[in-house]
C-alpha cells in the first residue's frame, strides 16, 4: 500500500508546462503516454531506482544491485532531488535489492552528510539479511534507522 | 577423492564489470552447493577486490584485471589481479576506513568486507607494477549434506 502519486512528479509538471493537457479520451490518452513514459524512464535509470518526494521526505527505491557501478547514477540524482525540493529527512527503500557491497555504504554516508546539518535523518527499510549484515558490520546502525516498512519509517520521521 | 577445477578470466576495468565478475564467480561457485548466505559473501567479497582495481589499481585508465578461480574439494579460491599502480602501504590500506578516494564516497570498508566475508585474504603488491589478492572460502559442508540426504531416505522409508 505504497502511494506512487508523487512519483515522476517532475516529468510529470514538466510535460504539463508544454500545454498538452487535453480533455475526454485524448486526456486519458495523454494520461496513458505519461504512465508509459514513467515506466520508461524508470527502466531506463540505475536500473530501475525509482525517486518519491513527500513534502520534506526522500524515498528512494532501489533497485537491482547497488554497486560502485550503479552509486554514481543514484548519487547524481538523490544530491539533484535533495538540493530542488528541500529534503530534510531520506529513506532507502531496499526491498528490491538483494546485493549491495561497500559502495552503498559510501552513498548513504554521503546522503547522511547533506542533511544531517539541518536535523534531516536517514532511514533504511525492508532490508534481506545479507544487505542487514553489511549495514551491521559497518556500523550504520549507530546513525540511521532501520525499520520494516517504507511507512513505518516516514511516521517515526515526520 | 580430489575434486578440482580452474578458471580464468580477463576482463577491462570498466565499472559495469563489477556485477559480470561477481555473478560468474557466483555461477563457477555454485557447484560445491553453497548456501546463499555464502554465495553473498563471496559475491560481496568479489565485487570489493574488482571494484579497488577498477578504482585504485587503475585511477584514470582502462586495464585488464585478470580473474582466477580454483575449486578444490570444498574450497574456493578467488585471485584477482590488476596490472595496475600496486600499494605502497598493505596494512595502512587495509585499515578500516582508510580510503584514498574519499571524493568518490568510498567507504574505506572494502578489505574489512573481503577479510569478514572470506576465510582467508592476502594482498600481494608492487609499486607500479599491479596488486594480487587472494581469497579463500571453505562452501558448503560435503558430509553435512550426505547426512541429510541419508535422513530424508530414511524419512521417506518410514512414510512408505
Amino acid at each position: 500500500m505504497r502511494s506512487h502519486k508523487c512519483l515522476f512528479l517532475s516529468h510529470r509538471s514538466a510535460l504539463y508546462d508544454e500545454g498538452n493537457v487535453s480533455q475526454g479520451k485524448e486526456g486519458m490518452k495523454y494520461m496513458q503516454d505519461l504512465k508509459n513514459q514513467g515506466r520508461k524512464n524508470a527502466r531506463a535509470g540505475e536500473e530501475g531506482t525509482t525517486y518519491e518526494v513527500l513534502k520534506r521526505c526522500l524515498i528512494i527505491h532501489l533497485n537491482g544491485e547497488l554497486d560502485h557501478h550503479n552509486a554514481i547514477g543514484i548519487r547524481e540524482k538523490a544530491d539533484k532531488l535533495i538540493e530542488r525540493n528541500h529534503i530534510k529527512h531520506i529513506v532507502f527503500d531496499f526491498s528490491g535489492t538483494n546485493f549491495m557491497d561497500s559502495a552503498g555504504i559510501g552513498v548513504i554516508m554521503g546522503r547522511y552528510k547533506k542533511v544531517i546539518f539541518i536535523g534531516g535523518k536517514i532511514a533504511v527499510t525492508n532490508l534481506n539479511s545479507t544487505v542487514d549484515r553489511i549495514f551491521r558490520l559497518s556500523g550504520l546502525y549507530k546513525i540511521i534507522e532501520k525499520h520494516d516498512t517504507v511507512e513505518a519509517a516516514l511516521n517515526h520521521l515526520q | 577423492m580430489n575434486d578440482t577445477n580452474e578458471m580464468l578470466l580477463e576482463f577491462e576495468s570498466k565499472s559495469q564489470n563489477e556485477s559480470f565478475a561477481r555473478t560468474v564467480v557466483a555461477a563457477f561457485a555454485a557447484q560445491l552447493d553453497p548456501t546463499i548466505e555464502e554465495l553473498a559473501d563471496i559475491k560481496t567479497a568479489v565485487s570489493e577486490a574488482v571494484t579497488n582495481s577498477i578504482i585504485h589499481g587503475y585511477v584514470d585508465c582502462i586495464g585488464k584485471i585478470r580473474m582466477k578461480c580454483v575449486l578444490c574439494n570444498n574450497e574456493l579460491t578467488v585471485e584477482i589481479q590488476d596490472f595496475g599502480v600496486g600499494i605502497d602501504n598493505i596494512p595502512e590500506a587495509m585499515e578500516p576506513l582508510y580510503t584514498t578516494r574519499p571524493e568518490l564516497e568510498r567507504s574505506g570498508m572494502g578489505f574489512s568486507f573481503m577479510e569478514a566475508f572470506m576465510d582467508q585474504l592476502e594482498v600481494q603488491s608492487t609499486v607500479g607494477e599491479g596488486t594480487v589478492v587472494r581469497m579463500k572460502k571453505r562452501v558448503g559442508k560435503p558430509d553435512k549434506i550426505k547426512d541429510d540426504t541419508q535422513q530424508t531416505k530414511q524419512q521417506h522409508l518410514v512414510h512408505d
